[in-house]
């Protein structure tokens, strides 16, 4: 508004009260909007709806309960899906209290000076890593120098260092979202520094710590290539036994069935495709539903 | 103050149960696996080809049910890959879809580590053409050499060139990825060099995607093993080869064997380290592997390769039973090689 007051002083004023035009305009802009937002949908849809026809008939208990196998109506995804559950399970307990520590830290107690800034630069940078590099460095640290093997344990150590920085960072932002006044508050009653944090600024943030990290798990369940790099394997028969067993997770399951010779498998890599999607979109709706019921009111 | 407390403890309650769920599925992950067993223990790590990846698997899985005490994983790193964790000392058998190398040969050694060569199956490598192909019945080794040597690189693209009966259509190219083993050998058969081939062809590792190519244009030729033809006869047909002698053959589960399918027929190994294979599930499995319970099963549909004879099949699991070592092919792949030099 302040510049078409602006441009009526001119001589030649930017501004033409062409009414007509400036309708078409808005409406091409609605238009654009809409067929940006269907692009999206509908392509998810066909895939939804193709991956469903493919998978017919093969989604059924025997599926979730069977090793592979080289005779597909025989074949399922037990030991890919308890690998993924159990790999999960330990990179969030890696991922999940060191990323709220450090982001507790970043927020509350370090102060603002060329050190911290330098951390946060590069906490920032390796959110956007490539994938696959962590898998480099999960093969040479974990797998190598620190003599895990291509262990459920060394996947989860590079899984959580994937994730780290997205739990970093929701994290942060979520501690930030509490008011200052709530700490204030807790000054002036006479509350150490330590005690605000636990007793008000914690469970403030934690909603928003708690969609942070989930989001951060579906991430990490749909990863291949770190663990494709560090050696998870492809034909397990077996459920891993303790953190230092050979495993496989879904992706690597779905990859090897979609590369067999037999057209079967590729129906039953669409199952498998379900039954990741409906992991991740569990995972997702618990995150948004937290993110509802919880919303902090100040 | 209340307020904020109860409302922590909720989420907390939450975040416990989450935490209890993820224990409980991986507790239960920890707990099946043991029972009964028959005495025999352990575990072997294969890796390797993902050519050899179905035999292995499917011999893994049979002496999985038949020894449940023993369990037998197998990951699919490629054979370089694979020789590179055998040589590591990471694996105890690795699947390779071409003879160990002599560089390969030294790591191994360097690393104080000896292996026992076995060559377990065939895999006849098919050209294959669109079903609406009607002008190419059968292709001589010296066309597919022209079809697809260095020199034919943006010179040699229309079938034309290759034969003079053939129709003015453009060429499609589509073959396996540069690092694959079925690359490595169909340019040592046709070219006579190793790797030595035209660049400008659509690559995949992804043998599916090869078919889908070659299914979908009417001017396209590929080659990719025999059991992803065997699969998709109704989206490919199969070339007939002359290997210089007149007669073309058609590539068959029953030509590979015979021998009479030539130059494209290859075999494919396992490498057993010899210090695992002191270990008596690693040498039980080894000798299934070999044995004539389980052989038959490597042509059934499933795994979609060619069995060796069974005198071959007996004389390499004497050869494993007696621990002999090195590699037979000092040159490396050798095309139309016999395997009776393993009988000896």
């Amino acid at each position: 508004m302040s510049e078409d007051t602006q441009t009526v002083g001119r001589s030649e004023p930017i501004f033409k009260a062409s009414m007509q035009w400036r309708r078409i305009k808005a409406h091409f802009f609605v238009v654009l909007g809409l067929l940006s937002v269907l692009l999206g949908v509908v392509t998810l849809l066909v895939l939804l709806a193709d991956v469903i026809i493919q998978s017919t008939g093969w989604l059924d208990w025997q599926f979730f309960t069977s090793f592979d196998s080289r005779f597909p109506e025989r074949a399922g995804i037990k030991a890919a899906l308890f690998g993924t559950l159990y790999m999960m399970f330990f990179t969030m307990l890696l991922a999940v209290p060191i990323g709220v520590m450090s982001a507790i830290y970043l927020e509350e107690y370090a102060g603002d000076n060329w050190f911290t800034q330098f951390i946060q630069v590069n906490i920032a940078n390796l959110a956007g890593v490539p994938s696959i590099v962590y898998g480099l460095l999960g093969l040479q640290v974990f797998v190598r120098w620190m003599e895990m093997g291509r262990s459920v344990l060394a996947g989860s150590c590079t899984m959580a260092l994937l994730i780290l920085p997205i739990i970093i960072v929701a994290s942060r932002e979520a501690i930030r979202a509490v008011p200052p006044s709530m700490r204030e508050a807790s000054f002036a009653l006479g509350a150490s520094k330590w005690e605000t944090v636990r007793h008000h600024v914690l469970p403030y943030a934690l909603p928003g710590m708690l969609t942070g990290a989930i989001l951060a798990a579906a991430r990490a369940i749909g990863e291949t290539a770190p663990l494709i790099t560090i050696g998870a394997l492809t034909f397990v028969p077996f459920l891993p036994e303790h953190p230092l067993d050979r495993f496989t997770v879904l992706p690597i399951q779905i990859f090897n069935w979609v590369s067999r010779a037999q057209s079967e498998f590729h129906e039953l890599a669409a199952a498998g495709i379900i039954v990741l999607l409906v992991v991740l979109i569990a995972l997702n709706s618990v995150a948004i539903y937290l993110r509802q019921r919880l919303r902090t009111k100040y | 103050m209340t307020a904020p407390l109860r409302m922590s403890r909720r989420r907390f309650t939450f975040a416990a149960a989450g935490v209890a769920g993820f224990a409980l599925l991986a507790a239960c992950g920890g707990d099946s696996g043991a029972g009964e067993t028959d005495g025999l223990e352990g575990d072997i790590i294969v890796d390797g080809s993902s050519t050899v990846f179905p035999i292995t698997m499917a011999a893994a899985e049979e002496f999985s049910i038949m020894h449940n005490g023993v369990r037998v994983s197998v990951g699919v790193s490629g054979t370089g890959g694979g020789f590179k964790k055998f040589a590591a000392g990471e694996t105890d058998i690795s699947d390779a879809s071409r003879p160990i190398k002599p560089s390969e040969i030294e790591a191994v050694t360097a690393a104080g580590l000896d292996f026992i060569e076995i060559p377990v199956a065939y895999d006849g490598l098919t050209v294959v053409v669109n079903p609406e192909n009607d002008w190419v019945d059968c292709l001589t080794v010296d066309e597919l050499k022209k079809m697809w040597e260095p020199a034919a690189q943006g010179e040699v693209t229309n079938w034309n060139q290759i034969r003079d009966s053939f129709p003015d259509m453009p060429l499609d190219l589509f073959a396996p990825g540069v690092d694959s083993g079925t690359f490595d050998y169909f340019t040592e058969a046709v070219v006579g060099e190793a790797q030595s081939s035209r660049g400008d062809f659509q690559a995949s590792e992804d043998d599916n995607v090869l078919v889908t190519g070659v299914a979908g244009s009417r001017s396209a030729i590929g080659y990719f093993g025999l059991s992803y033809y065997v699969e998709n006869t109704d989206k490919v047909k199969a070339v007939p080869i002359d290997s210089g002698n007149g007669t073309c053959v058609e590539p068959s589960f029953a030509t590979v064997a015979d021998g009479s399918y030539q130059p494209l027929s290859r075999p494919i190994f396992i490498y057993v380290r010899k210090d695992a294979a002191e270990r008596s599930e690693v040498d039980a499995f080894v000798k299934y592997y070999l044995s004539s319970e389980f052989t038959p099963l490597i042509s059934s549909p499933e795994v979609g390769y060619v069995q060796l004879s069974s005198e071959l099949y007996a004389a390499l699991t004497q050869r494993f039973a007696d621990r002999v070592t090195g590699t037979l092919w000092p040159n490396g792949a050798e095309v139309g090689a016999s395997l009776d030099r393993y009988m000896q």
